[in-house]
């Protein structure tokens, strides 16, 4: 066994040389007081593995259509075996993975991990988060039942809203002027097709970034051992750090078997575009922020109707959020200050929106 | 950087003063536990790829057609559950039935009126009139069916397993 790995190896090097094997062994990570938050990277992408696999699973019973899909559904829920719990990871996980990208993100952003010269880490790690909101957006019609219907009629509702674009966005995400079976198939489309392939690519590039440039070390901890004259502590990757997140992992999945377990997903009523509206029609938690900023601003402002302006600010924080990085030209002094109070705010903003919003 | 290689070298070098028995164990203990963690992941994922048994159960009768719908010497293709079945009203007047899936490779058979044969398409397969493989690569004769008259329908049934 040992033998034949070792001419597995010897076979490899012989072609590719030293090079791979080399930077798994050397690659270390730093350790200090943060070090906590360099898990949740690996956290996130082990939510997005589960993703991948449960998904497929979910493809081999499920139909894309207004007519079967939320049968399809409650076939898989009903009749096959352990489709409750597979339907019930896909579910969970998603949520869990939006919240750990959320965690994993801040992270970053208040340890100033975006700084020079990690921009482009941070960019694609926002191209993923919104991604994994499109995911969500996406996945979330898909049952074809009551709720998931009328939340996606409000959320594409809001394209209209965009300048100049807007009818035009409508119809490509809708597939006509109204939510139908059209645009269940679109959805469809962008969940299994798009959103994997530009996942695949952007996270590709953002994990190559992260091996290329290693973990960022928190500007607090690096002027500690500046003034100390001591040099950063740190452990190899392999196997330790490793092993470690691997630990990480098997909790996260005991956790979300747990959950599929004990609170399994709902299915609900089929979506019927003939009833009125039901009461108490929310989208996904990590869209209840956005939501009631919704509900509160105006009906009109000045010249601008209340939604466009939203949709505007709502655009304009998203890309200044992505471009923070050269909008921050000095971390570690002044300005440094002021992102980490801009981003604290932002938080504060977050839950307490989410929290009325519940 | 400084790294903790030093710290982890030392570790090693304890472990292998500890007892043979007690790193026996515990690396039973590790195995048997990570076996188990993947037999659990796993084994639902095998069960879930398998489908449940198809909602529409194979009937073993059903109505083939109404009396009278077939001249002499001509067949139909009628469903049997989620099969195909093949109804032939024979020359002198009486009726017979087959499984119209060909024991070859699945595909399904055609009655030929000129040949007076049952004939499969795709590898060129030849039933005579009463389903025995005459011509051609089919390994078995077709199944047969029991047909009755039953008031204006004709019913086909599946034949008891003796």
């Amino acid at each position: 066994m040992t033998s034949a790995l070792e001419q597995l190896r010897a076979w490899l090097e012989e072609r590719f040389g030293h090079g791979l094997g080399d930077a798994i062994r050397k690659k270390q990570v730093p350790r200090h007081r943060h070090s906590l938050w360099y898990y949740l990277g690996g956290m996130t992408l082990f939510l997005f593995l589960i993703q991948v696999v449960t998904g497929i699973l979910l493809l081999l019973y499920y139909r894309p259509s207004p007519g079967e899909a939320f049968e399809s559904v409650q076939f898989i829920m009903t009749k096959v075996q352990f489709g409750w719990l597979i339907r019930g990871l896909h579910a969970w996980a998603a949520n869990l993975l939006i919240l750990v990208a959320m965690l994993h993100m801040f992270s970053a952003y208040f340890l100033k991990a975006y700084r020079k010269p990690r921009e482009l880490t941070w960019m694609t790690g926002c191209l993923l988060f919104f991604i994994f909101l499109g995911f969500g957006f996406s996945g979330y019609l898909l049952p074809w039942n009551e709720l998931a219907f009328f939340a996606t009629k409000v959320g594409t509702e809001m394209m209209a809203a965009v300048p100049f674009i807007g009818e035009w966005l409508l119809t490509v995400f809708r597939g006509g002027e109204e939510v139908t079976g059209a645009t269940l198939t679109r959805f469809f489309g962008f969940h299994v097709a798009v959103f994997p392939a530009l996942t695949t690519l952007v996270l590709g590039i953002h994990l190559f970034l992260v091996q290329q440039l290693g973990m960022s070390v928190p500007p607090s901890v690096e002027r500690a051992h500046r003034r100390s004259g001591q040099p950063l502590r740190a452990h190899p990757f392999f196997p330790g750090f490793l092993l470690r997140d691997l630990m990480g992992w098997y909790i996260a999945l005991g956790i979300l078997a747990a959950l599929a377990a004990l609170d399994p997903w709902e299915l609900g009523v089929k979506a019927d575009p003939f009833v009125p509206t039901p009461a108490g029609i929310k989208p996904e938690w990590y869209f209840l922020f956005l939501f009631q900023t919704l509900k509160i601003i105006p009906a009109r402002l000045l010249w601008i109707e209340g939604e466009q302006l939203a949709v505007m600010l709502f655009g304009v924080v998203a890309l200044l959020w992505v471009l923070v990085p050269f909008l921050d030209r000095n971390p570690e002094g002044r300005s440094g200050r002021v992102f980490t109070a801009v981003g604290a705010v932002a938080v504060v903003y977050i839950i307490a929106m989410t929290v009325w919003a519940w | 950087m400084e790294t903790d290689r030093g710290t982890a070298a030392s570790a090693r070098t304890e472990k292998s003063d500890s007892p043979p028995g007690r790193r026996q164990l515990l690396g039973f203990l590790l195995g048997s536990s990570v076996f188990a963690s993947l037999a659990s992941i796993f084994y639902p994922i095998l069960k879930f790829v398998l489908p449940p048994p198809s909602g529409e159960l194979d009937s073993d009768t059903v109505v083939a057609a109404r009396l009278g719908e077939l001249a002499p010497s001509t067949a139909k293709i009628f469903r049997f559950g989620n099969r195909p079945g093949l109804l032939i009203r024979l020359p002198e007047g009486g009726y017979r039935a087959f499984s119209a899936t060909c024991t070859h490779l699945d595909c399904t058979v055609q009655f030929r009126q000129r040949e007076q044969d049952v004939w499969c398409a795709c590898h060129n397969g030849i039933y005579d009139l009463r389903g025995r493989n005459v011509s051609g690569p089919p390994p078995r004769p077709l199944e047969e069916y029991d047909v009755h008259e039953r008031g204006e329908e004709i019913v086909v049934a599946r034949r008891e397993q003796a």
